[in-house]
């Protein structure tokens, strides 16, 4: 047994990596039919037409990018300002119910999110944050145009929610691992709170705070079902916040029963592969990060 | 001159409900290094930390008394910790640097009271600094490194040099060479030796070689009481207390 033992979790511990590394291949040879037919103007192409079985990737890859860019602007300040009121300035009975909240947040399950957008974060955009923005926008091309409320903002908006937990526990726990000595170091120089929280903890924070901003991030990249509520399920792209779009995501979600040709398929998984090559690159650089932070945590 | 840096008098310290330190009358004179020893948890490094104010970021924590230094009554309600914290400096038991370069950790002082009106007075006080702390020729041509690449004992000096930026009129030590090897060890105290002739410099140590070679005078500290003080000389070799001469003698501690 005892031989036996470290070779079943060898097997194990190969499993894993064999499953990603066979997921990517598979999701590259499934879209062999649709690399063939546009090569590399599949990710550039604007046209998604099934019917003319012609298949481009770009709006999707924008809608994508610009739901998970208004979800980390919106995320990262809010997340990382939370983690600071967490790790630094809450009172002791306060921190425990904020930090639990927090964290329950991320166990929300994400369609629940995309009801609450739908039924009332889309409604109240459409008669009151959007119309606010046309008028007080002054043209300013993002945020142009009518008022759906479905969207890329709404989208991004409830985004920037889900992603907000990951955020704040990441950047929580750099925070708290930045050595105490080194914040009595500054105190007993003569700095105030504040100074010793901005010029010291939060620049020892660095690594594993931009660490949680990209696991936020990959997380946004991701997301399917919320996302495919309230983005407006339309490939098109535009300058404006308030018109609809489509994620990579979305229309996996949205199409993959109704892809009928082989071409069609293909183009989907295409797709897929597209998402996760940009979610394994972002959390691989994510990881390295925080991995980062840990051994600095190590040598102090 | 024989001025007196801080005095204290009957200071009573507590952690919540727990009292450390009990009825401390104290004067430390200007200039010299007065060094505290005891045992564990006597209290001397409550006391020290009492003397600017770091045991105010603990919760719970108290005292009652009056801590004077210089002629500023610094637990006074309304009293200025931040300027209070410049005049009195600290060392930290480990070396602290923070993780910027080492010209950085000895500006970050000068940066946040705004002691240099442009960069050429900066650079000057830095090189000041680090030539005060011994450690100048080590590093004057790796300003722009980072500080943890250091060695523990230049790490401690960069610390020295760091606090005497601001240029106080305290220093105080907690322990500064306890987590040192034996040569670092040496170069820190014949630093503090040469420091004394323009600071007041107050020493927390376990080693009570370190003490009798070091400091001028001598506070002993038994279970949160001052028990004596006096001239170093005095307290190694004449002891009035019992207490005393049982703990220099190594009876217990």
């Amino acid at each position: 047994m005892d031989r036996l033992y470290p070779w079943i979790l060898r097997t194990l511990g190969l499993v894993v990596p064999a499953l990603v590394v066979a997921l990517g291949w598979q999701l590259y040879q499934g879209a062999a039919a649709a690399r063939h037919a546009f090569g590399w103007g599949f990710v550039v192409g604007s046209s998604w037409d099934p019917v003319f079985n012609h298949f481009g990737a770009w709006p999707f890859i924008f809608g994508t990018l610009v739901t998970t860019a208004v979800a980390i602007v919106l995320a990262a300040p809010l997340g990382i300002g939370v983690a600071i009121f967490l790790a630094e300035l809450a009172p002791n009975w306060l921190r425990g119910p904020v930090g639990y909240l927090v964290e329950l947040l991320a166990a929300v399950p994400s369609v629940v999110f995309g009801l609450w957008g739908l039924f009332v974060l889309a409604p109240w955009m459409r008669t009151d944050l959007e119309p606010w923005l046309i008028a007080h926008g002054h043209n300013f091309p993002l945020f142009r145009g009518a008022p759906y409320g479905l969207g890329f903002l709404a989208a991004g908006l409830v985004l920037a929610i889900m992603v907000t937990p990951f955020v704040v526990g990441m950047a929580r726990e750099a925070i708290i691992a930045v050595p105490r000595v080194q914040r009595e170091a500054a105190y007993a120089l003569g700095a105030t709170r504040w100074e010793t929280i901005w010029q010291v903890v939060l620049p020892g924070a660095r690594s594993g705070i931009a660490g949680g901003v990209l696991l936020g991030m990959g997380r946004a990249l991701g997301e399917t079902i919320a996302v495919t509520m309230l983005i407006g399920n339309t490939p098109a792209v535009s300058a404006s916040l308030l018109a609809p779009g489509y994620t990579l995501a979305s229309v996996i979600a949205n199409e993959f029963t109704e892809a009928t040709t082989a071409l069609y398929t293909s183009a989907l998984v295409e797709i897929g592969l597209v998402l996760f090559a940009s979610t394994l690159v972002v959390n691989l650089i994510a990881r390295l990060m925080i991995a980062r932070l840990a051994a600095a945590g190590a040598a102090a | 001159m024989d001025g007196i840096a801080a005095s204290l008098r009957n200071v009573n310290f507590f952690y919540g409900s727990q009292q450390v330190l009990f009825d401390v009358n104290l004067e430390v004179p200007e200039r010299g290094i007065l060094a505290f020893i005891g045992p564990s948890g006597c209290g001397k490094s409550t006391l020290l930390r009492s003397m600017n104010r770091m045991n105010d970021l603990i919760p719970g924590a108290r005292l009652s008394g009056e801590v004077r230094i210089g002629d500023e009554d610094i637990y006074r309600p309304g009293a200025d910790v931040i300027s209070l914290r410049r005049k009195v400096g600290m060392v930290f038991q480990r070396s602290n640097p923070f993780p910027f370069s080492i010209a950085e950790n000895v500006a970050y002082g000068i940066k946040i009271n705004r002691l240099a009106r442009d960069r050429a007075t900066r650079d000057a006080i830095i090189e000041r600094s680090l030539r005060s702390a011994g450690l100048w020729d080590e590093v004057k041509d790796r300003l722009h490194r980072p500080a943890l690449a250091l060695s523990g004992g230049q790490q401690q000096r960069l610390c020295i040099a760091r606090a005497l930026a601001v240029e106080p009129d305290i220093l105080l030590m907690d322990e500064p060479a306890s987590a040192l090897d034996p040569i670092a060890t040496a170069r820190i105290e014949e630093l503090a030796n040469e420091l004394k002739e323009r600071f007041t410099i107050v020493i927390v140590t376990h080693n009570l070689q370190q003490a009798a070679r070091v400091s001028d005078r001598t506070s002993f500290f038994l279970m949160g009481k001052l028990i004596e003080s006096g001239e170093t000389r005095q307290i190694f070799s004449k002891p009035v207390r019992k207490e005393t001469e049982d703990y220099i003698t190594g009876r217990f501690g």
